[in-house]
Protein backbone atom coordinates (compact mmCIF):
# COMPACT_ATOMS: atom_id res chain seq x y z
CA UNK A 1 0.00 0.00 0.00
CA UNK A 2 3.19 2.40 0.14
CA UNK A 3 2.81 3.64 -3.24
CA UNK A 4 -0.62 4.77 -2.31
CA UNK A 5 1.49 7.04 -0.08
CA UNK A 6 -1.27 7.55 2.73
CA UNK A 7 -1.79 10.00 4.91
CA UNK A 8 -3.71 9.74 8.44
CA UNK A 9 -6.14 13.03 7.37
CA UNK A 10 -7.15 11.10 4.03
CA UNK A 11 -7.33 8.01 5.49
CA UNK A 12 -10.43 9.47 8.09
CA UNK A 13 -11.86 11.39 4.89
CA UNK A 14 -12.01 8.01 2.83
CA UNK A 15 -13.35 6.06 6.63
CA UNK A 16 -16.11 8.57 6.80
CA UNK A 17 -16.95 8.37 3.44
CA UNK A 18 -17.54 4.62 3.79
CA UNK A 19 -19.22 4.36 7.14
CA UNK A 20 -21.43 7.27 5.83
CA UNK A 21 -22.36 4.85 2.39
CA UNK A 22 -22.27 1.57 5.01
CA UNK A 23 -24.82 3.29 7.44
CA UNK A 24 -27.34 4.77 3.99
CA UNK A 25 -27.18 1.22 2.81
CA UNK A 26 -27.82 -0.39 6.13
CA UNK A 27 -30.92 2.53 6.34
CA UNK A 28 -32.21 1.35 3.29
CA UNK A 29 -32.23 -1.93 3.78
CA UNK A 30 -34.05 -1.57 7.48
CA UNK A 31 -36.22 1.03 6.48
CA UNK A 32 -36.93 0.96 1.88
CA UNK A 33 -36.71 4.67 0.81
CA UNK A 34 -39.48 6.68 -0.87
CA UNK A 35 -38.72 9.12 -2.74
CA UNK A 36 -40.06 12.85 -2.88
CA UNK A 37 -40.10 15.70 -4.60
CA UNK A 38 -38.39 18.72 -2.94
CA UNK A 39 -37.63 22.08 -3.48
CA UNK A 40 -35.49 21.55 -6.84
CA UNK A 41 -38.34 19.73 -8.26
CA UNK A 42 -36.57 16.38 -8.83
CA UNK A 43 -37.73 12.86 -7.22
CA UNK A 44 -34.95 12.68 -4.83
CA UNK A 45 -34.30 9.28 -2.43
CA UNK A 46 -32.28 9.23 0.65
CA UNK A 47 -29.14 7.92 -0.84
CA UNK A 48 -29.93 11.01 -3.56
CA UNK A 49 -29.57 13.35 -1.01
CA UNK A 50 -26.47 12.10 0.52
CA UNK A 51 -24.66 12.49 -3.00
CA UNK A 52 -25.80 16.32 -3.17
CA UNK A 53 -24.69 16.79 0.38
CA UNK A 54 -21.32 15.51 -0.41
CA UNK A 55 -20.53 16.76 -3.74
CA UNK A 56 -22.15 20.27 -2.52
CA UNK A 57 -19.67 20.06 0.76
CA UNK A 58 -16.67 19.36 -1.51
CA UNK A 59 -17.50 22.82 -3.59
CA UNK A 60 -18.61 24.45 0.07
CA UNK A 61 -14.98 23.46 1.11
CA UNK A 62 -13.38 25.20 -2.28
CA UNK A 63 -15.77 28.06 -2.05
CA UNK A 64 -13.72 28.32 1.48
CA UNK A 65 -10.41 27.30 0.03
CA UNK A 66 -10.39 30.30 -2.39
CA UNK A 67 -12.37 33.20 -0.69
CA UNK A 68 -12.28 32.62 2.92
CA UNK A 69 -9.51 33.51 4.97
CA UNK A 70 -10.68 31.95 7.51
CA UNK A 71 -9.70 28.31 9.11
CA UNK A 72 -11.13 25.63 7.07
CA UNK A 73 -13.33 23.73 10.02
CA UNK A 74 -15.11 27.04 9.12
CA UNK A 75 -16.04 25.15 6.21
CA UNK A 76 -17.29 22.30 7.93
CA UNK A 77 -20.15 24.10 9.92
CA UNK A 78 -21.22 25.02 6.60
CA UNK A 79 -21.29 21.94 5.08
CA UNK A 80 -23.49 20.49 8.06
CA UNK A 81 -25.94 23.27 7.99
CA UNK A 82 -26.00 22.22 4.04
CA UNK A 83 -26.58 18.91 4.81
CA UNK A 84 -29.34 19.44 7.33
CA UNK A 85 -31.04 21.65 4.67
CA UNK A 86 -30.40 18.86 1.61
CA UNK A 87 -31.98 16.16 4.13
CA UNK A 88 -34.64 18.63 5.43
CA UNK A 89 -36.13 20.08 1.91
CA UNK A 90 -34.29 18.63 -1.36
CA UNK B 1 -49.37 -6.88 -7.62
CA UNK B 2 -47.09 -7.13 -5.00
CA UNK B 3 -43.33 -7.02 -5.85
CA UNK B 4 -41.34 -9.37 -4.04
CA UNK B 5 -37.90 -7.78 -2.33
CA UNK B 6 -34.67 -9.86 -2.89
CA UNK B 7 -31.42 -8.39 -2.02
CA UNK B 8 -29.28 -11.04 -3.14
CA UNK B 9 -29.47 -9.70 -6.11
CA UNK B 10 -26.96 -7.08 -5.12
CA UNK B 11 -24.32 -9.83 -5.50
CA UNK B 12 -24.85 -10.22 -8.82
CA UNK B 13 -23.33 -6.55 -8.97
CA UNK B 14 -20.24 -7.30 -6.94
CA UNK B 15 -17.45 -7.73 -9.85
CA UNK B 16 -18.46 -4.86 -11.43
CA UNK B 17 -17.95 -3.68 -7.97
CA UNK B 18 -14.60 -4.86 -7.68
CA UNK B 19 -13.46 -4.31 -10.99
CA UNK B 20 -14.42 -0.21 -10.89
CA UNK B 21 -12.63 -0.31 -7.47
CA UNK B 22 -9.52 -1.25 -9.19
CA UNK B 23 -9.91 0.83 -12.28
CA UNK B 24 -11.50 4.15 -10.60
CA UNK B 25 -11.71 4.22 -6.85
CA UNK B 26 -8.48 2.88 -5.52
CA UNK B 27 -6.73 5.40 -8.28
CA UNK B 28 -8.77 8.24 -7.25
CA UNK B 29 -8.37 7.98 -3.65
CA UNK B 30 -4.55 7.75 -4.38
CA UNK B 31 -5.04 11.06 -6.22
CA UNK B 32 -6.63 12.45 -3.72
CA UNK B 33 -3.15 11.00 -1.35
CA UNK B 34 -1.15 12.73 -3.50
CA UNK B 35 -3.00 16.03 -3.89
CA UNK B 36 -2.19 16.64 0.43
CA UNK B 37 1.51 15.70 -0.38
CA UNK B 38 4.86 16.59 -2.09
CA UNK B 39 7.02 14.43 -3.92
CA UNK B 40 10.38 14.80 -5.22
CA UNK B 41 10.23 10.94 -6.68
CA UNK B 42 11.50 8.08 -4.61
CA UNK B 43 8.03 7.43 -3.16
CA UNK B 44 8.76 10.08 -0.51
CA UNK B 45 6.05 12.22 0.53
CA UNK B 46 5.82 15.17 2.99
CA UNK B 47 2.33 16.54 3.95
CA UNK B 48 1.75 19.81 2.07
CA UNK B 49 -2.41 20.10 3.42
CA UNK B 50 -4.33 21.82 1.14
CA UNK B 51 -1.57 24.40 -0.10
CA UNK B 52 -1.81 23.11 -3.81
CA UNK B 53 -5.66 23.60 -3.69
CA UNK B 54 -5.33 27.09 -2.02
CA UNK B 55 -2.38 27.96 -4.81
CA UNK B 56 -4.21 26.36 -7.83
CA UNK B 57 -7.54 28.00 -7.05
CA UNK B 58 -6.04 31.67 -6.54
CA UNK B 59 -3.86 30.41 -10.07
CA UNK B 60 -4.11 32.63 -13.03
CA UNK B 61 -2.59 29.93 -15.07
CA UNK B 62 -6.14 27.70 -14.11
CA UNK B 63 -7.85 30.74 -14.18
CA UNK B 64 -6.97 30.71 -18.12
CA UNK B 65 -7.04 27.36 -18.92
CA UNK B 66 -10.42 27.04 -17.25
CA UNK B 67 -11.41 30.08 -19.61
CA UNK B 68 -10.24 28.71 -22.78
CA UNK B 69 -11.78 25.31 -22.07
CA UNK B 70 -15.20 26.77 -21.16
CA UNK B 71 -15.04 28.98 -24.44
CA UNK B 72 -14.00 25.49 -26.26
CA UNK B 73 -16.95 23.69 -25.41
CA UNK B 74 -19.33 26.62 -25.64
CA UNK B 75 -18.26 27.54 -29.27
CA UNK B 76 -18.49 23.80 -30.55
CA UNK B 77 -22.20 23.22 -28.63
CA UNK B 78 -23.12 26.16 -30.37
CA UNK B 79 -21.76 25.46 -34.09
CA UNK B 80 -22.22 21.17 -33.74
CA UNK B 81 -26.02 21.29 -32.27
CA UNK B 82 -27.84 23.44 -34.43
CA UNK B 83 -25.91 22.23 -37.47
CA UNK B 84 -26.35 18.71 -36.37
CA UNK B 85 -30.32 19.38 -36.24
CA UNK B 86 -29.91 20.84 -39.58
CA UNK B 87 -27.83 18.20 -41.29
CA UNK B 88 -30.27 15.81 -39.73
CA UNK B 89 -33.46 17.25 -41.06
CA UNK B 90 -32.24 17.65 -44.66
CA UNK B 91 -30.91 13.84 -44.15
CA UNK B 92 -33.31 11.43 -46.68
CA UNK B 93 -35.72 9.45 -44.64
CA UNK B 94 -35.64 6.02 -46.29
CA UNK B 95 -34.29 3.97 -49.39
CA UNK B 96 -30.36 4.16 -50.34
CA UNK B 97 -29.63 7.79 -50.09
CA UNK B 98 -30.75 7.49 -46.32
CA UNK B 99 -28.35 4.43 -45.71
CA UNK B 100 -25.67 5.71 -47.80
CA UNK B 101 -25.83 8.88 -45.60
CA UNK B 102 -25.93 7.10 -42.52
CA UNK B 103 -22.23 5.12 -43.50
CA UNK B 104 -20.91 8.52 -44.46
CA UNK B 105 -21.86 10.60 -41.24
CA UNK B 106 -20.54 7.33 -38.99
CA UNK B 107 -17.65 7.67 -40.90
CA UNK B 108 -15.69 10.81 -38.84
CA UNK B 109 -16.70 8.71 -35.81
CA UNK B 110 -14.85 6.00 -36.08
CA UNK B 111 -11.90 7.57 -36.60
CA UNK B 112 -9.09 7.81 -33.85
CA UNK B 113 -8.65 10.93 -32.17
CA UNK B 114 -5.22 11.11 -32.63
CA UNK B 115 -5.75 10.26 -36.36
CA UNK B 116 -7.72 12.93 -36.59
CA UNK B 117 -5.42 15.28 -35.08
CA UNK B 118 -2.61 13.92 -37.42
CA UNK B 119 -4.64 14.65 -40.16
CA UNK B 120 -5.60 18.58 -39.34
CA UNK B 121 -1.99 18.81 -38.57
CA UNK B 122 -1.26 18.03 -41.88
CA UNK B 123 -4.80 19.28 -43.24
CA UNK B 124 -4.02 22.65 -42.08
CA UNK B 125 -0.15 23.21 -43.21
CA UNK B 126 1.00 25.39 -45.12
CA UNK B 127 3.40 23.98 -46.88
CA UNK B 128 2.04 20.36 -47.99
CA UNK B 129 -1.76 20.75 -46.53
CA UNK B 130 -4.66 21.04 -48.75
CA UNK B 131 -6.61 23.74 -46.61
CA UNK B 132 -3.12 25.63 -45.41
CA UNK B 133 -1.83 25.78 -49.03
CA UNK B 134 -5.37 26.80 -50.67
CA UNK B 135 -5.54 29.48 -47.82
CA UNK B 136 -1.95 31.04 -48.63
CA UNK B 137 -2.49 30.90 -52.43
CA UNK B 138 -5.85 32.45 -51.94
CA UNK B 139 -4.27 35.53 -50.10
CA UNK B 140 -5.04 34.73 -46.63
CA UNK B 141 -2.60 34.63 -43.88
CA UNK B 142 -3.15 31.63 -42.00
CA UNK B 143 -0.74 29.46 -39.74
CA UNK B 144 -1.84 28.00 -36.77
CA UNK B 145 1.41 27.02 -35.28
CA UNK B 146 1.91 31.26 -34.33
CA UNK B 147 -1.80 32.79 -34.92
CA UNK B 148 -3.89 32.05 -31.81
CA UNK B 149 -7.08 32.38 -33.96
CA UNK B 150 -5.52 30.14 -36.70
CA UNK B 151 -4.91 27.90 -34.06
CA UNK B 152 -8.31 28.35 -32.43
CA UNK B 153 -10.23 27.98 -35.80
CA UNK B 154 -8.69 24.77 -36.93
CA UNK B 155 -9.06 23.06 -33.49
CA UNK B 156 -12.75 24.43 -33.41
CA UNK B 157 -13.20 23.32 -37.14
CA UNK B 158 -11.72 19.49 -36.68
CA UNK B 159 -14.14 19.16 -33.90
CA UNK B 160 -17.07 20.38 -35.49
CA UNK B 161 -15.88 17.55 -38.28
CA UNK B 162 -15.39 14.66 -36.19
CA UNK B 163 -18.43 15.23 -33.87
CA UNK B 164 -21.58 17.15 -35.61
CA UNK B 165 -22.35 13.27 -36.77
CA UNK B 166 -22.91 12.06 -33.40
CA UNK B 167 -25.55 15.08 -32.93
CA UNK B 168 -26.91 14.84 -36.43
CA UNK B 169 -27.31 10.72 -36.03
CA UNK B 170 -28.96 11.29 -32.89
CA UNK B 171 -31.04 13.80 -33.87
CA UNK B 172 -32.15 11.85 -37.07
CA UNK B 173 -32.98 8.69 -34.66
CA UNK B 174 -35.42 11.03 -32.96
CA UNK B 175 -37.13 12.36 -35.90
CA UNK B 176 -37.36 8.90 -37.61
CA UNK B 177 -39.10 8.14 -34.10
CA UNK B 178 -41.64 10.93 -34.91
CA UNK B 179 -45.53 9.36 -36.68
CA UNK B 180 -46.50 10.24 -39.29
CA UNK B 181 -49.94 11.19 -37.64
CA UNK B 182 -48.16 14.11 -36.08
CA UNK B 183 -47.39 15.65 -39.32
CA UNK B 184 -50.71 14.86 -41.38
CA UNK B 185 -52.56 17.10 -38.26
CA UNK B 186 -49.83 19.90 -38.77
CA UNK B 187 -50.82 19.47 -42.33
CA UNK B 188 -54.65 19.72 -41.54
CA UNK B 189 -53.94 22.45 -39.07
CA UNK B 190 -51.59 24.16 -41.83
CA UNK B 191 -48.76 24.84 -39.95
CA UNK B 192 -45.53 26.42 -41.21
CA UNK B 193 -42.69 24.42 -41.68
CA UNK B 194 -41.21 26.90 -38.71
CA UNK B 195 -43.93 25.83 -36.36
CA UNK B 196 -43.63 22.07 -37.27
CA UNK B 197 -40.46 22.15 -36.02
CA UNK B 198 -40.91 24.10 -33.21
CA UNK B 199 -44.33 22.16 -32.15
CA UNK B 200 -43.51 18.46 -33.42
CA UNK B 201 -39.76 18.09 -34.24
CA UNK B 202 -38.06 19.79 -30.74
CA UNK B 203 -40.21 18.45 -28.55
CA UNK B 204 -39.80 15.16 -29.73
CA UNK B 205 -36.32 15.15 -29.96
CA UNK B 206 -35.81 16.83 -26.87
CA UNK B 207 -34.36 13.76 -24.60
CA UNK B 208 -31.77 12.02 -27.84
CA UNK B 209 -30.47 15.87 -27.91
CA UNK B 210 -30.00 16.03 -24.15
CA UNK B 211 -27.94 13.23 -24.51
CA UNK B 212 -26.17 15.02 -27.54
CA UNK B 213 -25.32 17.61 -25.76
CA UNK B 214 -24.22 16.17 -22.53
CA UNK B 215 -21.76 13.76 -24.88
CA UNK B 216 -20.37 16.78 -26.54
CA UNK B 217 -20.17 18.49 -23.89
CA UNK B 218 -18.40 16.26 -21.62
CA UNK B 219 -16.03 15.41 -24.55
CA UNK B 220 -15.09 18.50 -25.36
CA UNK B 221 -14.96 19.94 -21.51
CA UNK B 222 -12.01 16.93 -21.29
CA UNK B 223 -10.79 17.33 -24.49
CA UNK B 224 -6.70 15.86 -24.77
CA UNK B 225 -5.54 14.19 -27.87
CA UNK B 226 -6.48 16.43 -31.32
CA UNK B 227 -5.57 19.79 -29.77
CA UNK B 228 -2.56 18.37 -28.65
CA UNK B 229 -1.12 16.78 -31.79
CA UNK B 230 -1.96 20.10 -33.63
CA UNK B 231 -1.30 23.10 -32.04
CA UNK B 232 0.01 20.79 -28.94
CA UNK B 233 -1.20 23.54 -26.62
CA UNK B 234 0.07 26.71 -28.17
CA UNK B 235 0.45 28.98 -29.81
CA UNK B 236 1.92 30.24 -26.38
CA UNK B 237 -0.74 29.05 -24.62
CA UNK B 238 -3.48 29.98 -26.59
CA UNK B 239 -5.37 26.26 -27.37
CA UNK B 240 -3.90 25.40 -23.94
CA UNK B 241 -7.03 23.76 -22.44
CA UNK B 242 -7.72 22.13 -19.11
CA UNK B 243 -6.36 18.48 -19.83
CA UNK B 244 -3.68 19.64 -21.66
CA UNK B 245 -2.29 21.80 -19.04
CA UNK B 246 -3.06 19.51 -16.14
CA UNK B 247 -0.67 16.90 -18.49
CA UNK B 248 1.69 19.53 -18.81
CA UNK B 249 1.65 20.00 -14.75
CA UNK B 250 2.20 16.76 -14.31
CA UNK B 251 4.14 14.88 -16.44
CA UNK B 252 6.21 17.78 -17.58
CA UNK B 253 6.83 19.74 -14.28
CA UNK B 254 6.40 16.62 -12.34
CA UNK B 255 4.24 18.62 -10.28
CA UNK B 256 2.22 15.23 -8.80
CA UNK B 257 0.47 17.48 -6.15
CA UNK B 258 -0.56 19.81 -7.38
CA UNK B 259 -1.87 18.48 -10.67
CA UNK B 260 -3.42 15.93 -8.13
CA UNK B 261 -5.73 18.70 -6.37
CA UNK B 262 -6.00 20.19 -10.34
CA UNK B 263 -7.55 16.51 -11.54
CA UNK B 264 -9.51 16.39 -8.50
CA UNK B 265 -10.95 19.95 -8.78
CA UNK B 266 -11.42 19.09 -12.66
CA UNK B 267 -12.83 15.93 -11.48
CA UNK B 268 -15.82 17.78 -8.78
CA UNK B 269 -16.85 19.80 -12.10
CA UNK B 270 -17.51 17.02 -14.38
CA UNK B 271 -19.04 15.28 -11.47
CA UNK B 272 -21.50 18.14 -11.14
CA UNK B 273 -22.67 18.82 -14.51
CA UNK B 274 -23.02 14.95 -15.26
CA UNK B 275 -25.26 15.00 -12.27
CA UNK B 276 -26.99 18.28 -13.42
CA UNK B 277 -27.38 16.33 -16.96
CA UNK B 278 -28.54 12.89 -15.75
CA UNK B 279 -30.55 14.36 -13.37
CA UNK B 280 -32.74 16.51 -16.31
CA UNK B 281 -32.52 13.75 -18.07
CA UNK B 282 -34.37 11.10 -16.45
CA UNK B 283 -36.92 14.16 -15.04
CA UNK B 284 -37.87 14.36 -18.66
CA UNK B 285 -38.07 10.60 -19.23
CA UNK B 286 -40.68 10.61 -16.22
CA UNK B 287 -41.87 13.48 -16.89
CA UNK B 288 -43.02 11.90 -20.51
CA UNK B 289 -43.47 8.28 -18.96
CA UNK B 290 -40.93 6.49 -20.82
Amino acid sequence: MDWMAWTTPTAIFFGVIACLIVTFTVLAIKFPETPRVGVLQIETTRGDRLFITLLGSAFINLAWLGLVSAPQWGALIVCLIYAAAVFRWV
Amino acid sequence: MEKTVNHKAWFLVLPVLILVAFSAVIPLMTVVNYSVQDTFGNNQFFWAGLEWFEELLASERLHNALGRQIMFSAIILAIEVPLGIFVALNMPKKGFWASLCLVLMALPLLIPWNVVGTIWQIFGRVDIGLLGYTLDKLGISYNYTQDAFAAWATVVVMDVWHWTSLVALLAYAGLQSIPDAYYQAAKIDQASRWKVFRYIELPKMAGVLLIAILLRFMDSFMIYTEPFVVTGGGPGNATTFLSIDLVKMALGQFDLGPAAAFSLMYFLVILLISWVFYTVMTNLDKRDGV
